[in-house]
């Protein structure tokens, strides 16, 4: 099989790629556009590890063939901090103790930012639903309720 | 990831005329893949038997939700997000927006949809049983044109479906008359999020005087297939409540269904606390 | 003591990093002209090796390969008992054993090649389970399945039977569990004539590695340099297994001259690397008329897998906590650890204490309600005090305050009043209401005489920038390790949290403080940083560059000063043992940890008859640690490994078949997610350790011992089942309340009334 082009925005940049179109979103970010913040833990769409945005949706890109994200915009965890320093979902991941090892953080930061963005002021219940598909093994999840919460302005 | 990327082909047309002139031309050698959260699982371990794919994601002709004079029409294209977003299938259709919710992830949910989870023909898929008890119809569209299938038909073994080589179901048509009727789903998974379901009742039933009116039960992950429990229903039809009821009732249901000891789960397991499920319904049902 | 950083919950060191997706963990590095390995691994349980066959439609001639042959020194994975190969040759113990390696430029190549290699086996019988092991049907360790065995004895407990009103026994069981940290393991080896072997990898113990490379390749250990990655989780998971990893990508690396990366995936990580040993502890035991124990007689066993690896020290842990947080006036532990043809198990957080204290938990509730005792009460009457002994003969100095935390456990949890409440309420309802208790400690550092013998070096050293690094071999993988030893640093000197940091751990720099496991960095190693720090403040004080009452800037100019003439400024101090720690290794008692952590876990319980599934309503765990020297890190320790119990007990069950896990997907096995967590409410009580920094003691896997005997002891009491085996699905609790209703179990318990000593 031959390779083709696809084009996609990352955190945005323009990328043009030349790839399988099998190959999987989450290798093309971190081989081929060398963004090594979107992690791969499972590789079978459980974890979470590899979430990211894509046209604002949250996916687990390990489960995106590239040909389907021909011509979308994706942000990755690369993409949230501005110029003026960390995201507010990252601040309060730092300050609440939301992140350990840290493995999980890029992909439970995105599904935040996605939760946020479609529910700003989510109860505990909701939290725990938009999180739902990220798996962490070190905080046993409560101190990242605490900086959702935090960062969503209705820490209890 | 246990698949190499180079054997694979992978083409997005982006017009479902053209994909269906492909499956006509060449049948049996594309598999559609629309949202991959099944197809990629199986790539990534190195055990997906198709080296085509012909992508069926984003097509706008599959993804658009259509309130028509007597049905409600779901395109296949449509994901687990978009159901429970859409406010007709909420009202109207209630079991399903809550199976959408019970299914995968949000990430998984924004991928994943339901001509997919259909055509996957898992008997665990937590959508399956909804469909059933609201009688849904399939709309299964070629080259050759658009033929219609109950749903309950569509299923003839494990993971065998009556889908032809060259076609693809482009949406499910569902009747909005359930709306009087007491509603129940349940799934048991092995944890609250992210669990394949080892049984999963979907019950729609109604009360005149004492009586059950009318009643639909289908069940999932209890079968080679999820299964419309036709024995059970008659069982319970124009019935009052009674022990005695209940008891023919849990005969009936174990006499329709064939569980098995797998990974998750076991048989007795399942069978028993499916009785408990259907229990609950009726109680509901009464309540 | 007044601090000022120790105590506050600064930011975690290597934070941003993390939280904007810097951080370079194994797989986000590459090196030029690296290429990729992959292992074949056996497919049956136990059988020599007939014939390895290269299938066709591979272009085997690209492919480096690498079997026993290329072993340049000991084909050994060298950690205790030096057993275990690094690659089969001719025999093979256990399924997944690493037989070949390959490796290829291009990483999709790899699984394919994997599946083409085709090798006949002979097979030989094997077995899986502590007690075909036992039985000695067929000998597949040494002369009798046991790799090591211990004997734990105090008081006459033979003689202790008479003076009892009760005797009650009890089995109990846990099964084994997989570390799963979310980052899979991984490594990059790179092998050159002039700048000899380099590994790069997740891990906890790079001098493990070192180690393990010196014997596989006789290189000298000035050449071989180990650096550890950002590591992703770990939990003992990477404690010993990433010495195996680094053996095949450098055995690969030397045979194909380039830098050789190897990366599991989720299936073969869990199917391959080693998991908590699966356990079995029998009890019987000796109370008097007033509900005091007299005696136990305590039978522990583990399963090891197919060789010994860390199986010994796995067993001593679980041996010296058999007894608990209780007075015993005479135990008897007889431990061993047998040998089955499984991938062997090894380290997880709580390394043997997490089963011999389910055990032991479950069996004072079931003593409890045989004698008609309440469970507080009848723990309360037993706990130990300051200055009685242990189950291995030590005095315990400091004051204990498990009175105090029971106390206060029972009134945050209205205990009393839910016990009533409950007991009513289940009468009718479906959803079945329980709360139980758990009562533990966790010792803290290498047991006994480990330490010294670990003998840890720490080192501080001033950085051109102007301010410190701490040097140490003790890693960061999420617990905090970083932000803690900085912080001591920083408050034994008088400077800022951000004066101070952390030098990469990397063999060819860092001083060896030994692995970072057991609970021991916080109190072993913060405490060594301490004299570092101090020996460093007094050479600027000789040297005359320093006042003895200088503050922060003069500390830091004299620095500057100090390496300005000397070129450097680097101060080391050695482990010192607190004084009166003696060990007796053959009779296994005396002094076994300088401090233990302690606590009291509650968890209220629904179970729902419909399902039979069991939701966690309420989990309080109180704990005394001495010091808390982050409260934010040390509550993420403390929920992190609560979760991990409440997975325990609860939900994660490793399926095996023919000694092969068959639920190595995370959609199979099942982690708790974040919609299963309870609200865990912590809380800290300190009662300063005099050895420890700033009188702080380990914590890091107290928090795993607790859990599933608290869950399981509510369950028990909302269903009136005794279940005593995890981990407890609801298809085991359906089982157990459908099946006939079994003869009240009279072999189990007998009362000796009769002995009159009422």
């Amino acid at each position: 099989m031959s390779k083709r082009d696809v084009s996609l925005t990352v955190n945005g940049t323009a990328y043009t790629v030349s790839v399988y179109p099998m190959e999987r979103l989450l290798d093309v970010l971190r081989a081929k556009i060398g963004l090594t913040g979107t992690k791969e833990g499972c590789g079978e769409g459980e974890c979470g590890s590899c979430s990211v945005l894509m046209n604002g949706e949250l996916v687990n890109s390990c489960l995106v063939p590239v040909l389907q994200a021909e011509g979308a915009t994706l942000c990755t965890i690369e993409g949230l901090a501005g110029e003026n320093g960390l995201h507010p979902v990252q601040q309060a991941f730092l300050k609440c103790g939301g992140a350990q090892c840290g493995i999980c953080t890029p992909g439970m930061v995105m599904a935040t930012v996605h939760l946020l963005n479609n529910n700003p002021k989510p109860t505990l219940e909701q939290i725990r639903e938009g999180l739902g598909g990220n798996l962490c093994r070190c905080t046993g999840y409560t101190r990242i309720f605490d900086a959702v919460a935090a960062a969503a302005g209705t820490r209890r | 990831m246990r698949s190499r990327p180079s054997e694979y082909e992978l083409v997005a047309p982006g017009k479902l005329s053209t994909v269906l002139d492909l499956l006509a031309k060449e049948p049996g050698v594309w598999m559609p893949i629309a949202g991959g959260t099944e197809l990629m699982v199986q790539y990534g371990a190195g055990r997906l038997p198709a080296r085509k794919l012909v992508s069926l994601w984003g097509l706008p002709e599959l993804r658009g939700i259509e309130s028509t004079a007597h049905e409600v029409l779901i395109g296949a294209g449509c994901t687990y997000t978009d159901l429970r977003k859409d406010p007709v299938v909420a009202r109207e259709f209630p079991l399903l927006v809550q199976a959408a919710s019970w299914t995968g992830s949000i990430a998984n949910q924004n991928r994943g949809t339901l001509g997919g989870n259909i055509v996957n023909a898992s008997p665990a898929a937590d959508s399956l049983p909804a469909l059933m008890v609201y009688e849904a119809e399939l709309l299964l569209t070629s080259a050759r044109g658009t033929r219609r299938i109950p749903y309950v038909e569509f299923h003839t073994g494990y993971k065998q479906t009556k889908l032809a080589v060259d076609e693809i179901i482009s949406a499910i048509a569902l009747q909005p008359r359930f709306s009087g009727y007491h509603g129940y789903s349940r799934k048991v998974g092995t944890r609250n999020a992210q669990a394949i379901a080892k049984l999963c009742l979907a019950g729609l039933g109604k009360i005149s005087g004492a009586q059950i009116d009318d009643v639909r039960l289908a069940i999932g992950s209890m079968a080679v297939t999820p299964v419309r429990l036709r024995r059970t229903e008659e069982v319970l039809l124009a019935q009052p409540y009674s022990a005695v009821l209940m008891s023919e009732a849990r005969q009936a249901l174990e006499s329709e269904v064939a569980p098995i000891d797998d990974i998750r789960s076991s048989a007795l397991y399942r069978l028993h606390v499916a009785g408990n499920l259907l229990q609950e319904f009726v109680e509901g049902l009464f309540a | 003591m007044q601090t000022r950083v120790v105590g506050v919950s600064v930011p975690r060191k290597e934070g941003p990093a993390k939280l904007t997706g810097q951080a370079r963990y194994i797989d986000d590095l590459s090196l030029p002209g690296m290429i990729f390995g992959a292992t074949v691994r056996s497919t049956i349980a136990r059988g020599a090796i007939e014939e390895i066959g290269f299938g066709e439609g591979i272009p085997w001639h690209e492919f480096t390969i690498v079997t026993a042959k290329d072993i340049p020194g000991r084909n050994v994975i060298s950690l205790i008992m030096d057993d275990q190969p690094c690659l089969a040759d001719g025999m093979v113990n256990h399924p997944e054993e690493p037989i070949l390696l390959l490796a290829h430029p291009d990483r999709h190549e790899l699984a394919a090649a994997v599946a083409a290699v085709k090798i006949t086996y002979k097979p030989a019988p094997s077995i899986h389970s502590i007690e075909e092991s036992e039985r000695r049907e067929h000998i597949i360790w040494g002369k009798d399945n046991i790799f090591k065995s211990y004997r734990m004895e105090k008081g006459d407990v033979d003689q202790a039977w008479k003076d009892a009103a009760w005797m009650v026994e009890g089995e109990y069981s846990t099964g084994a569990q997989e570390q799963l940290y979310i980052e899979p393991n991984g490594v990059i080896a790179q092998a050159g004539s002039t700048t000899g072997l380099t590994i790069w990898g997740s891990m906890q113990c790079p001098f493990y590695v070192h180690k393990a490379l010196v014997a596989l390749t006789g290189l000298p250990g000035e050449s071989i340099r180990v650096i550890q990655a950002e590591t992703g989780g770990a939990f003992g998971g990477k404690e010993e297994y990433p010495s195996m990893l680094a053996a095949h990508a450098s055995l690969l690396a030397m045979k194909s001259g380039r830098p050789v990366k190897i990366i599991y995936d989720r299936m073969e990580d869990m199917a391959a690397t080693t998991k908590r040993h699966p356990s079995r502890t029998r009890h019987r035991t000796a109370i008097s008329a007033d509900g005091k124990l007299l005696a136990a007689e305590i039978d522990f066993a583990t399963d090891g897998g197919a060789y010994a690896t860390l199986s010994s020290t796995v067993l001593s842990r679980g041996t010296i906590h058999a007894g608990g947080p209780y007075y015993w006036p005479n135990i008897r532990v007889n431990a061993k650890a047998y040998a089955t043809n499984t991938p062997p198990h090894g380290a997880f957080r709580g390394f043997g204490a997490p089963q011999s204290l389910f055990a032991l938990e479950r069996h004072m509730d079931h003593i409890a309600k045989t004698i008609g005792l309440a469970p507080d009460e009848f723990r309360r009457r037993n706990l130990l005090h300051q200055g009685m002994t242990t189950a291995t003969s030590q005095v315990i100095n400091e004051p204990i305050v498990m009175d105090q935390m029971l106390d206060r456990a029972l009134d945050l949890t209205d205990y009393h009043a839910k016990v009533k409440q409950f007991a009513a309420h289940n009468l009718t309802s479906s959803k079945k209401k329980g709360i139980g208790i758990g009562a533990f400690l966790h010792g803290a550092g290498f047991t006994g005489s480990g330490e010294r013998y670990l003998n840890a070096l720490v080192g501080l050293e001033a950085t051109a920038a102007g301010g410190l690094r701490v040097l140490v071999s003790s890693t960061e993988f999420g617990q905090g390790t970083n932000t803690i030893l900085c912080q001591i640093a920083a408050e034994t000197l008088g400077l800022e949290y951000d004066d101070v940091s952390m030098a990469p751990v990397d063999t060819s720099i860092s001083p060896n403080s030994g692995p970072t496991v057991a609970s021991r960095t916080a109190m072993i190693i913060g405490r060594i940083v301490q004299t570092a720090a101090l020996k460093m403040r007094q050479t600027l004080i000789d040297s005359g560059l320093l006042e003895p009452s200088g503050g922060r800037e003069q500390f830091l100019a004299a620095c500057q000063a100090y390496r300005k003439q000397f070129g450097e400024l680097q101060s080391f101090s050695r482990y010192e043992a607190a004084p009166n720690i003696f060990w007796n290794d053959e009779l296994y008692s005396g002094e076994a940890y300088g401090a233990y952590a302690w606590a009291v876990y509650m968890a209220e319980v629904t179970v729902d008859i419909t399902t039979y599934s069991v939701t966690i309503d309420d989990f309080v765990a109180l704990q005394e640690i001495g010091k808390v020297i982050h409260p934010v890190l040390a509550s993420g320790q403390i929920e992190g490994g609560v979760a991990q119990g409440i997975g325990y007990a609860l939900y994660e069950k490793v399926v095996w078949k023919d000694g092969r896990m068959i639920n190595n997907q995370m959609t199979n096995y099942i982690m708790p997610t974040a919609e299963d967590i309870p609200p865990i409410r912590v809380y800290f009580e300190e009662v300063p350790y005099q050895y420890g920094p700033y009188g702080a003691k380990g914590i890091g896997e107290l928090p795993m011992d607790g859990p599933a005997p608290a869950i399981i002891n509510a369950v028990v009491q909302a269903t009136g089942i005794e279940f005593n085996s995890i981990p407890l699905l609801p298809e085991d609790i359906f089982r157990a309340m459908t099946a006939e209703p079994e003869r009240p179990a009279e072999s189990l318990e007998t009362a000796l009334a009769a002995k009159g000593s009422q």
